[in-house]
């Protein structure tokens, strides 16, 4: 499984023997180059950053670090190795050999999937693209960039699927996903929080810690497929994506530890002093939780969709951890929870398992979304100050699915239009907490400086020092 | 020494740090990480420090250790509960529990593999060592003037000359081609290769793929004022498992005779090409007939200072084969002057003496290349099997580093500048 890096395009997957899809991928890199001149992060082309960059996908390979510009970052196709005999563990097709081919009947789907998923790479890229400019540190600079070329280097991964197993289909999709841009009108990305600007680095924390999270469920899920090159490549897909994880709790932790350090400092709790401070308040950050999490809890999907049952019951997407459930994993004739509005209440209803299966994933994704904030929780709590962080009601503030519509408090309470009117912008950031977050963000780049907003981490990237110089400014 | 069983360097997890991403337990080749909805741990009893959870762990929370009687470590039901990692055990605990100063190991493992890696580093990986670019004064290549993308498929060449360059008896076979293009264009420089279309088709009936060899002469000819290159190519007759194999291009190659016609196609290279300006350095390292392009430099800058018009720099050799009588070129090679070539030769497989590789020459000759890999007049080449890519480049850091340079701002210099160019197979 090591890599050819005397290719054009790095991978693992003996494409200089396949010189039709070798000369179709090579068609498409100078498009993708051009994107991300044209929409990855903003001035950065000649700096030399410190990330990492894999070479094999065996562990001593895949995190290999060194200075590199990003335009020169080898984005490449990695796999996983194929499992020998791998066969298909849930879904109608239970015990059938895995499939190393799209099966005709279900191409239109695995395609949706592959689009669908590989879109989500580039948009955040366009995302995030300004945030550069007003980074906290070198430190963390080099992190949000890291997360960027892993970005892209995901929707190599998807593209290569497309271009691999879906012919002409495939590359015309490929092309679109260089076309479509996060925010604009006429074309914009296919999901609507890819959409969202991300204008602060609280948000891009936030983002990553919540946003970047859906991605790794739905990986996880893509990796238990049937279809073995997607699960293989989805697998080793994770592997990077548990880095923009650690960004954003990391992030998030170390704003929260940077604030109760002054209000410690201050002795004080009041939110106008600390902004006078120039710190960012507990009730702020559980604001920007508070919108972070909903948003990203509807990209899960509609409650019941007999689409999911669909992809679940053909074997194309498992559920979280499928191969670690000691069940049938076929779900027919058993039901799951999901929640209504009747007569002005919140109600659980039972409905068929197979069309929950979004809402299971959901609630898979909110177990482990609760496990962080409790651990920024420790933070507070080690400060000795006595404020919790949590996550709003999983009916909080829905944009999809049947609770669409309902307005919905964040400890779970159904409220009127007024009250909603009346308490949103205690919920939800207001446009003077984004003006006030806005305001703190200004570019710190000196070698171990951080702005005053921001605890530094605890430790470097790859053993170095925090004050290391993880960005080289060409 | 079976006291040191009673102590062991734990490997544990950071809770505070560690943001649960799995990672660690998924790569574990031998599942002694588990985690439950609280922590990740790792259970002393199954892991057997190999390692390879520590550098994907990307918060670095994976990589904690601590000095414990064996009978004492953590469990994992422990481990699960907590929130901050213990303290390191004082030396008075650790001698109430009966461990003697003396048996605490003084750092935690490192895996085999990392051994010559520095601090801060992973793993080693020498190929993105290696320049894109050719050094600033190399003269400008021709490539790929025949070829199936060019206008001409291929040209062809006559066979002037065949001899076998390492002793007759041995089964190393290595023959110094000289193939004459007569009237055809075909320019190259010393660094740049050639591919030869074997005649005939493989056992599926195409056509044979052509097969790339440095060219050992330098760009004015083999003879100089002809148009004719120098091939050095060794007989292949077994594979690199050592499982018989009649190498089909090396055999049809060495069994030429004078006057038989050559298909060909290149020239090819663009950047392992040498510098050109007076008192440039050129250090070459190479194994078996990776000598080619080393012969092809070293005979440039002879013919040049022959000339008396050119002042050249420092030439020094590192070659490298298992036994005397395996060195094409060995008599030549020693005939030329002391002052033009300092040449190094190591041979891994002489009998009665000790195995020394390039590597272990370039080490002993760490004060003069310690000067060259600061100088950004000298340029350095690897040609030879894959295998000694990582050894030279580790030496080479290894001097750099011993003599107080930052290796990687000499690396990024090296392949910056297109001074360090590795070509292995």
């Amino acid at each position: 499984m090591t890599i050819n890096y005397s290719e054009k395009i790095p991978n693992n997957v003996n494409l200089g023997e396949d010189r039709t899809l070798q000369r179709a991928l090579e068609q498409w890199q100078p498009n993708f180059l051009s994107w991300w001149d044209d929409m990855g992060p903003e001035g950065s082309t000649n700096f030399d950053v410190y990330l990492r960059t894999a070479i094999s996908v065996d562990p001593q390979g895949w995190a290999q670090f060194g200075h590199v510009k990003m335009p020169d970052y080898r984005w490449g196709i990695f796999l996983n190795p194929g499992e020998q005999d791998r066969k298909i563990h849930f879904g109608d097709h239970k015990g059938e050999a895995a499939w190393q081919d799209v099966p005709g009947e279900y191409r239109a789907n695995l395609r949706r999937i592959i689009v669908t998923q590989g879109d989500t790479e580039p948009a955040s890229v366009e995302q995030q693209r300004h945030l550069g400019l007003t980074a906290p540190s070198q430190y963390d600079l080099r992190n949000l960039f890291q997360v960027n070329v892993e970005e892209g280097r995901h929707l190599w991964a998807m593209v290569y699927l497309l271009h691999r197993y879906f012919g002409r289909d495939g590359r015309e999709e490929a092309e679109a996903l260089l076309e479509r841009r996060s925010g604009q009108e006429d074309n914009p990305r296919i999901l609507q929080a890819f959409n969202e600007q991300t204008p602060d680095w609280l948000s891009f924390f936030m983002f990553t810690y919540f946003t970047d999270r859906d991605g790794k469920f739905q990986l996880c899920a893509l990796a238990e497929s049937s279809f073995d090159p997607l699960a293989r490549t989805t697998k080793f897909m994770l592997t990077e994506e548990a880095h923009h994880m650690f960004v954003g709790e990391s992030g998030v932790g170390r704003v929260i530890a940077r604030t109760c350090q002054m209000m410690n400092e201050l002795k004080t709790d009041d939110a106008k002093k600390l902004r006078a401070a120039g710190v960012i308040d507990l009730p702020t950050l559980q604001r920007y939780i508070n919108f972070h999490f909903s948003v990203t809890v509807d990209l899960f999907g509609a409650d019941e969709s007999s689409n999911a049952a669909t992809f679940y019951s053909t074997g194309l997407k498992g559920r979280y951890e499928e191969g670690k459930r000691v069940d049938d994993h076929q779900l027919r004739g058993q039901t799951y929870k999901v929640l209504a509005v009747e007569n002005g209440a919140l109600v659980e209803r039972e409905v068929p398992m197979l069309n929950a299966l979004n809402e299971v994933l959901r609630d898979d994704y909110i177990k482990d979304s609760v496990a962080g904030v409790e651990r920024w929780n420790k933070v507070i709590e080690k400060a000795g100050i006595p404020y919790r962080l949590k996550v709003p009601h999983k009916a909080f503030h829905r944009n999809i699915g049947a609770l669409a519509g309902s307005k919905i408090s964040p400890d779970g309470r159904v409220v009127s239009e007024a009250e909603w009117a009346a308490k949103k912008d205690e919920w939800l950031p207001s446009d003077s907490d984004r003006a006030f977050v806005g305001s703190l963000m200004g570019r710190v780049v000196e070698p171990g400086k951080f702005a005053n907003w921001i605890a530094p981490p605890v430790m470097g990237i790859n053993r170095q020092p925090v004050d290391f110089e993880y960005v080289r400014f060409g | 020494m079976d006291m040191a069983v009673n102590v062991i360097r734990q490997h544990l997890i950071d809770p505070e740090i560690c943001i649960r991403c799995n990672t660690c337990e998924a790569i574990c080749p031998v599942q002694a990480i588990t985690h439950d909805s609280r922590n990740y741990v790792v259970d002393a009893e199954k892991c057997n420090l190999c390692m390879a959870c520590i550098s994907p762990c990307p918060t670095g929370s994976i990589d904690n250790w601590r000095t414990m009687p064996k009978v004492r470590a953590y469990g994992t039901a422990e481990q699960l509960e907590w929130e901050v990692l213990p303290p390191e055990l004082t030396s008075e605990e650790l001698t109430e529990a009966g461990v003697a100063a003396s048996e605490v190991p003084a750092s935690e493992p490192s895996p085999p593999s990392l051994v010559a890696a520095a601090e801060g580093e992973t793993s080693f990986n020498s190929a993105q060592y290696g320049a894109t670019v050719a050094p600033w004064s190399a003269a400008h290549p021709y490539a790929n003037l025949y070829g199936p993308k060019a206008a001409e498929k291929s040209a062809t060449a006559t066979v002037t000359g065949n001899v076998r360059v390492t002793e007759v008896g041995k089964d190393y076979d290595t023959h110094h081609i000289v193939l004459d293009f007569g009237a055809m264009p075909f320019p190259v420089l010393e660094g740049q290769s050639i591919g030869i279309v074997p005649p005939g088709t493989d056992e599926r009936g195409r056509p044979h793929h052509p097969r790339q060899y440095s060219i050992a002469s330098p760009r004015n000819g083999e003879r100089p004022g002809y148009n004719n290159v120098s091939l050095t190519i060794k007989r292949v007759l077994e594979d690199y498992s050592g499982t018989p194999v009649r190498g089909v291009a090396s055999n049809y190659m060495c069994d030429l005779k004078v006057g038989d016609k050559v298909e060909v196609i290149g020239p090819f290279g663009t950047t392992f090409l040498m510098p050109n300006h007076p008192r440039s350095h050129v250090v070459m390292i190479c194994t078996g007939t990776g000598s080619a392009p080393m012969r092809a430099m070293t005979e440039w800058r002879r013919r040049l200072r022959a000339s008396g018009k050119f002042e050249g720099g420092k030439l020094m050799l590192f070659f490298g084969a298992r036994t005397k009588e395996e060195l094409p070129y060995f008599g030549p090679l020693q005939s030329l002057p002391k002052d033009f070539i300092d040449i190094n030769l190591a041979f891994s497989r002489t009998a009665g003496q000790t195995k020394r590789y390039v590597q272990d020459l370039m080490r002993e000759r760490a004060a003069d290349l310690a000067a060259l890999l600061a100088d950004s007049n000298a340029h350095f080449y690897v040609c030879g099997l894959k295998a000694m890519e990582e050894g030279v480049v580790l030496a080479l850091r290894d001097v750099a580093v011993k003599s107080g340079l930052n290796w990687d701002t000499v690396a990024a210099d090296l392949k910056k500048q297109g001074r360090l160019h590795l070509e292995t197979y």
